[in-house]
């Protein structure tokens, strides 16, 4: 029998900064997780994937990543997916700053 | 060193107008990244976790002050300020932007560097000993020889699509400090019983999710077969090597599954057929490249002022007793500069570093650096008149860490921190590693060890070498750390064994603070480093240490 299906974002790098980002319910890429489209339906998932393949002028390796409902929105499940909302442990670069300075 | 003629210059400033065209093509749409994807990579430029990365070649580690200056400008101007030294001697930059990408190897293109071939199923920047021209124990210099295979191996028609990557390293000296038994091909230079120097090629090393450690193809290939007899080998391999599953593709499975020996009768069939194309003109070539690798003027003076701060200054006679290697030159050192300081990135030089050891190499070193594979940064000709002086440039500019060959001199890659393919971080590992030994002031009396780290069974990390490797998994979506002991990589290269179950993240810093502190209490004396109990020991006793009977019972 198949795996049960999980629920999932998509994600994928921005093309021209190479940075991580999600794609939203209106079709938008978000630097944010906590906005992106949380899909609970499989057939569902895979029509949004393509969709956001699709958009090869605005994003680079487009894939379907693990989510949980949290209280802000889909927050990750992997550490991998949770390090790519935040950026690197060494150095203050990446997400954890250049998000704090959108909010 | 090395100089780009005209060629050479033509070459890299099409290479980067192609790829300029091909990156606005890119950025318009016209090319998706399916199509896009190899053409980034034949220039070194990656798509990691939170950025493009873009790794730039140091053909055999050297670099000139001019170009050590133009990589910190490009860490200012296109990225965060800093570079990373890899264990590859390239940099690695993490930050650049698609767009600005062209402009960066144009301007590398100005000091006669490149980003080619740093990636994808070609032959990679050749690495070479990074004590090179320097080292007491040297036979010959091998950059000159790293050179020539440089340019034979640049855009070679045939070998731009082998089965997978493709690395060469060349040693000159008795003592392997290039790895060169974890190369695809390495080439070793010995002399036969009448004293003539020549080449003892290894092939079929590396490291990985299968690690392998070499095996002798030739004992004694005479200098001037070099270059037709590694076109023998790779054009074999480029015919016999799997192209159905990617990670049987490397020549160390082409070389286990049919065998040393039928690898050395193809090979010098191979060989035999092709030899006579080499008319001798890569002779004449390799002539002019050891023209200029010319050894420096070096100069002669009196070195009591040396001496008399090793007696005034502790700091600086503890410096000098580990950062310091035998010249071949009366009065001359080779200077290794930590970029390991404890609690820092492994291999991390912030622009104003990489300035100021431009600015040493100029004024004290003979105007030469070089990117050693354990991520150190060394000044190969410094006369010892002159070590107070770079002593107290390096201090300034926090590069004066004491600590080469010792516990906290950690090799690492950069792992899930920016990996795409790491399952687990090593940094914060190293950092942690190196923080904790510095607090328990030991590392000076545990002596030489070295710890390596690996995010992934790549093993960009080398664990597999390492006197203690760690290699750190995804376990269950939980970080898990293995420790392998006992390997080795220089010319007795051993493959490390693994110790047992990983730990977590958070029990890996105490288990190798218990493993190193119980190697204290098993040698026989100071004298006898971790490697060489471990020899004599064997893994039972390290193992009691690593796994005590109370937290057997717990486990499982």
């Amino acid at each position: 029998m198949a795996r049960a299906f999980t629920p999932k974002v998509i994600t994928a790098n921005a093309l021209l900064e190479g940075d991580a980002v999600w794609f939203t319910a209106d079709d938008r890429w978000t630097p944010l997780m906590s906005e992106a489209e949380f899909i609970t339906d499989e057939a569902h998932a895979d029509l949004r994937l393509l969709e956001a393949q699709a958009r090869q002028s605005e994003i680079a390796g487009a894939y379907l990543a693990d989510a949980k409902e949290g209280p802000n929105g889909p927050e990750p499940t992997h550490f991998r997916e949770e390090f790519r909302t935040r950026g690197p442990s060494n150095y203050a670069h990446g997400k954890q700053v250049d998000n704090a300075s959108r909010t | 060193m090395y100089v780009y003629n005209d060629f050479d210059e033509a070459f890299v400033r099409e290479r980067v107008a192609q790829f300029r065209g091909q990156v606005e093509r890119r950025i318009d749409g016209s090319l998706t990244e399916d199509e896009f994807k190899p053409l980034r990579l034949m220039n070194g430029l990656y798509l990691q976790l939170h950025a493009y990365m873009l790794r730039v070649a140091v053909p055999y580690g050297t670099l000139n002050p001019s170009q050590m200056r133009q990589l910190a400008y490009i860490a200012d101007r296109w990225d965060k300020g800093y570079g990373h030294f890899t264990t590859r001697q390239n940099i690695q930059y993490n930050w650049p932007k698609l767009a600005d990408v062209p402009d960066i190897l144009e301007a590398l293109a100005d000091v006669g560097m490149h980003a080619l071939q740093t990636s994808g199923n070609t032959i990679r920047n050749v690495t070479a000993d990074h004590f090179a021209g320097a080292s007491a124990d040297e036979i010959e210099d091998p950059r000159p020889v790293a050179e020539l295979l440089r340019q034979w191996s640049t855009d070679h028609p045939e070998f731009q699509f082998l089965p997978r990557k493709f690395k060469i390293a060349v040693s000159g000296s008795e003592h392997d400090r290039a790895v060169t038994r974890a190369h695809d091909i390495g080439v070793r230079m010995v002399r036969n019983a009448e004293g003539t120097p020549g080449y003892e090629i290894i092939v079929g090393g590396g490291l990985g999710r299968t690690p392998m450690v070499g095996k002798v193809l030739r004992e004694f290939l005479p200098r001037e077969e070099l270059l037709a007899y590694c076109e023998a080998i790779v054009s074999v391999y480029n015919l016999l090597g799997r192209r159905d599953n990617k990670y049987k593709a490397r020549i160390k499975i082409t070389v286990h599954e049919n065998g040393l020996e039928t690898m050395q009768q193809l090979v010098e069939e191979r060989f035999e057929a092709i030899r006579k194309g080499f008319t001798g003109f890569d002779q004449e070539l390799l002539k002019s490249i050891e023209a200029a690798f010319a050894p420096p003027a070096y100069v002669s003076k009196s070195d009591e002022g040396y001496e008399a701060a090793r007696l005034a200054n502790p700091a600086f006679r503890a410096w000098s007793d580990t950062n310091l290697a035998a010249h071949k030159a009366p009065g001359y050192t080779v200077v290794s500069i930590s970029v390991k300081k404890h609690g820092e990135t492994p291999g991390d030089a912030t622009s104003d570093q990489m300035r100021v050891m431009a600015d040493i190499a100029e004024q004290y070193g003979h105007g030469e650096l070089r990117i050693s594979h354990e991520q150190n940064v060394i000044l190969p000709h410094v006369h010892k008149a002159d070590l107070p002086a770079v002593y107290a440039a390096l201090r300034e500019a926090d590069l004066a860490t004491a600590n080469i060959g010792l516990v906290s001199d950690i090799i690492a890659c950069p792992g899930m921190d920016y990996c795409a393919l790491a399952t687990a971080r090593s940094i914060p590992i190293a950092q942690e590693i190196a923080t904790r030994f510095d607090e328990l002031k030991i590392e000076h009396d545990i002596g030489e060890l070295k710890i390596k780290i690996s995010g992934c069974i790549n093993a960009c990390g080398h664990h597999h070498v390492g006197h203690i490797g760690i290699l750190g998994l995804d376990r269950a979506g939980v970080e898990n750390y293995q420790i392998t002991l006992g390997g080795d990589g220089t010319e007795t290269t051993t493959i490390g064994t693994r110790a047992g179950p990983g730990f977590s993240a958070d029990d890996i810093v105490p288990a190798i603070e218990r493993l190193v502190t119980g190697y204290l209490d098993l040698r026989q004396d100071a004298d006898e480093t971790f490697l060489q109990a471990y020899r004599r020991l064997g893994m039972e006793p390290f193992k009691a240490i690593l796994y005590p009977a109370e937290d057997k019972a717990n486990a499982a």
